[in-house]
């Protein structure tokens, strides 16, 4: 078939034609984008934390009245309460395992700060910034972490000081990306950090393989991994207690803790909405906003191919029968159904192919101009090559029912004056 | 005439009903997305206090140490640490003047077996509630004698009152704020200024609910509440008194009534920061006094994603305009043998073409009416949503009228290139082809 005739006629209908080129280049732009975004929030929410999350959950309270923990004896009085707690807690029946922890991966509440291979203030060779998490020796069981090199903390390394007290442990975890990062070598236990600019040399015992840092925002993406775990019983008025429920125990489990919890010293407040949470609601809290902008993103495209779409189908139709005369002619003149169903197909395609070219153009504008205005990274070409692809079937698909009519129109048709 | 065009556009849309709705229904999606986003966007990007907003100003130091400082280009720090704060507040140099950080409070109710919870406090001074121009239904603030007294005084949010004293005249009362108690001197009508504009740069949300507690600043550092955020640019000795570490938590903000009052109060920052470099506490003399909507812009608060959501709905709109505006072509060509009767009839260009247009504005009007529908459970899906924002999308008066300009004006858009082709359209080759 000859591409010859159909420029012919679509120079007769120049209005309709880029009105439909224009519609499938704009369409093309934003599909693009707006699934490219989609793509984007749905791999931060499936990237693993590196903590096993079923079954385990935290609880948040605070003690009505008890010392601040400033002085030595206030911290002995809190850190003997955080010990009464965790006995009760590990004690429950369907409760595998408990540990104190400042915070949790995806719980948006973190304690930051930086860590070094030489000590003092100012040096930033070798610097990397870092979450820390203060947990005891049961936190790789409850927490379900992977230990990679070294050894997990054992009760004796565990330490107990107040929350606003500035000491570091001497002995330290950190997560392999944060452990490649300051050790390329690879040969991390046994070595040496500093923490926040310090002079206390913290000794790294293990190396765990994945622990994402509390935050989610932003500012946390250059630091995601990098978590460092000190062996260390904060004692303040507040505390935080991660859960792991013995198997398909979780909800028994969370509801058993707070009676026992209040048991042990009914003078605490424990929220009722934000006290006891399982793990998944924290999840779910965490990536709210990219999961709700991904459904928005992913219907405005459905609606959008959906009316573009619809336009197509409105204008091919319309040509349809403008032309019916036409199409009866070239049947009287032998021309078969399927050429004519054809003739149409190869209109659209050659109409959705100027328009895609301007549509890889506008997308590409359109991520810069993203890219200017908002955290955004460059359109991978994979993204804009199933677009057009998408835009293309999507012209054929709509194209194809008109097309249909025409190649039905009988040749008796030419005689008829109109 | 116009009654004449109206039936013949009436008519016409009659006809092709699939296309008419097509057509009506592709605008009012586009418009329902344009005004869902526009709504929200206006919303989380309003004034927090109209009228007030122009003459309060945000003043900013910089504490970041010499190495990187480039004059007139670094950006100065969101908040002030303590000395400066109060040196600011102290100057008396602006109309009113008040320093203040965020804080959980830990209420004791009084009553029996009711549990302690936490509230938002403020932690501020004493021209805090005249700066702002904030309610009193009771009582009213404190003064700075107080603040200097580190008298125990407290001012509550009416709905904290309701909770509390089920809403009677509670001054004189007392509340139990953090283990010690508060004399309660003034309860606020509702105030809840959106957005959260004192909070910005302070740890707290942008949008939602007021705070339930508002606490002299040195009485509730006494009664050792925190600041929300906290940022240390140097070595901690004792984090117990961020007031001599070297740390900032506050923000301040102050009022200047003319033009000239910010040129001079913007030449006392220069100056005091030029002075503080000179006594070496402070590294770098940059500073800033942005107003208060110049201070929402520069922190952001409006998400990003409800920009990119407002940007792509217009994308969306204009998509949906090229849609009608082919459809509508469609269809006034293939009335092309009609039009050429009526101009042999004696109907002349303007007339072909008012009609055309007439049939597009009632498509317009159609699709706003749908729009606004559209947008209305767009806003409810917005409501819907865990956004601290999300309670504030509504649709007011001026976005109601906005909806019908913006669907009549896309609409007229959209009908001016096809009404003008079938203006065009020349009598005699119709009526010889018929």
């Amino acid at each position: 078939m000859s591409v010859h005739p159909i420029i012919a006629a679509l120079r007769k209908h120049k209005a309709g034609t880029i009105l439909i080129a224009a519609q499938i280049a704009l369409t093309l732009a934003i599909v693009c984008n707006a699934v490219f975004i989609i793509g984007q929030r749905i791999e931060r929410v499936h990237r693993p934390t590196g903590i096993e999350e079923n079954d385990l959950f935290l609880i948040q309270q605070q003690w009505v009245g008890a010392p601040s923990g400033d002085d030595p004896a206030g911290a002995e009085k809190l850190d003997a309460k955080l010990r009464e707690d965790l006995a009760a807690l590990a004690a429950l029946p369907d409760v595998a395992a408990v540990t104190p922890i400042n915070s949790l991966p995806l719980l948006n509440s973190s304690w930051n700060g930086a860590v070094a291979l030489k000590p003092g203030h100012g040096d930033f060779d070798g610097k990397a910034r870092t979450t820390y998490y203060f947990a005891d020796e049961r936190l790789m069981a409850t927490l379900g972490l992977k230990l990679v090199a070294g050894r997990a903390f054992d009760a004796g390394d565990v330490q107990h000081r107040a929350f606003r007290d500035q000491s570091v442990a001497p002995v330290a975890m950190l997560t392999k990306a944060l452990a490649d990062k300051l050790f390329p070598d690879g040969q991390a236990v046994g070595k040496v950090v500093y923490f926040d600019g310090g002079s206390t040399p913290s000794t790294i015992v293990g190396v765990v393989e994945r622990l994402q840092v509390p935050g989610t925002g932003s500012w946390t993406n250059s630091f995601t991994w990098y978590s460092s775990i000190q062996p260390v019983r904060l004692n303040a008025n507040f505390s935080r207690y991660a859960v792991r429920a013995k198997p398909g125990r979780l909800a028994a489990a969370m509801r058993a803790a707070v009676p026992a919890l209040y048991k042990v010293d009914p003078m605490r407040v424990i929220d009722d909405k934000d006290g006891v949470r399982s793990f998944a609601e924290i999840r779910q809290s965490a990536y709210r906003a990219d999961v709700g902008m991904a459904a928005l993103m992913g219907a405005i495209c459905l609606v959008l191919i959906a009316v573009t779409a619809a336009g197509i189908v409105g204008l091919t139709s319309f040509w349809v029968g403008q032309r019916r005369k036409q199409i009866g002619v070239r049947r009287a003149l032998g021309a078969r159904k399927v050429d004519i169903l054809r003739y149409f197909q190869a209109e659209n395609l050659l109409i959705a192919g100027a328009g895609t070219v301007l549509g890889i153009a506008l997308a590409i504008g359109l991520n810069l101009l993203l890219m200017k205005y908002f955290e955004m990274e460059h359109l991978p070409v994979p993204y804009v090559l199933a677009g057009v692809a998408v835009v293309l079937a999507l012209g054929q698909a709509a194209v194809y029912g008109p097309a249909r009519r025409a190649s039905n129109v009988p040749p008796v048709e030419a005689t008829r004056s109109v | 005439m116009f009654g004449y065009y109206l039936d013949l556009a009436l008519r016409s849309l009659k006809r092709n009903k699939a296309l008419t709705a097509l057509m009506v229904l592709a605008l009012a999606l586009g418009i329902g997305a344009t005004i869902t986003t526009l709504t929200t966007l206006r919303v989380l990007a309003g004034d927090p206090l109209p009228g007030r907003s122009a003459r309060l100003f945000y003043p900013q130091l910089d504490h970041g140490p010499r190495e990187g400082y480039v004059p007139g280009q670094s950006e100065p720090d969101m908040t002030m640490a303590y000395p400066d704060a109060m040196n600011l507040v102290h100057a008396r140099r602006a109309t009113r003047q008040a320093a203040m950080a965020l804080a959980q409070a830990k209420i004791v109710p009084q009553r029996a077996n009711e549990h302690p919870y936490f509230t938002n406090g403020v932690m501020t001074t004493a021209d805090f509630f005249a700066l702002f121009g904030v309610p009193f239904k009771y009582g009213g603030g404190w003064t700075a004698d107080d603040d200097e007294r580190r008298a125990p005084l407290a001012v509550i949010a009416e709905d904290l009152n309701d909770k509390l004293f089920d809403g009677a005249d509670s001054v004189g009362r007392t509340v139990r704020i953090n283990d010690r108690d508060f004399r309660v001197v003034g309860v606020l009508k509702h105030w809840a200024p959106q957005p959260r504009f004192y909070t910005q740069g302070l740890g707290g949300r942008s949008y939602g609910d007021g705070d339930a507690v508002f606490l002299p600043l040195q009485s509730a550092r006494a009664a050792r509440m925190g600041p929300q955020d906290l940022e240390c640019y140097s070595n901690l000795t004792d984090i117990n008194h961020i007031e001599t570490e070297p740390c900032e938590w506050l923000g301040v903000w102050v009022e200047l009534d003319d033009a000239a009052a910010v040129a001079s109060y913007k030449a006392f920052l220069d100056g005091y920061a030029r002075q503080q470099v000179a006594l070496g506490r402070l590294q770098r003399p940059s500073t800033a006094l942005r107003d208060m909507m110049a201070w929402l812009r520069h922190v952001q608060v409006v998400p990003d994603d409800v920009r990119m959501q407002t940007y792509l709905a217009f994308g969306f709109l204009l998509i949906c305009v090229v849609n009608t505006v082919g459809l509508l072509l469609a269809k006034c060509l293939r009335r092309s043998r009609e039009i050429g009767v009526r101009r042999a009839l004696g109907a002349t260009r303007r007339a072909i073409f008012g009609q055309f247009m007439v049939e597009a504005a009632i498509v317009g009007l159609a699709g706003g009416v749908l729009g606004l529908l559209l947008a209305e459970l767009g806003l409810w899906g917005v409501r819907h949503q865990p956004a601290e924002y999300a309670s504030l999308a509504r649709l007011d008066l001026g976005m109601f009228a906005l909806t019908f300009a913006v669907a009549f004006v896309s609409s007229l858009l959209a009908g001016l290139l096809p009404a003008w082709r079938a203006s065009l359209v020349a009598p005699a080759p119709q009526l010889k082809a018929a």
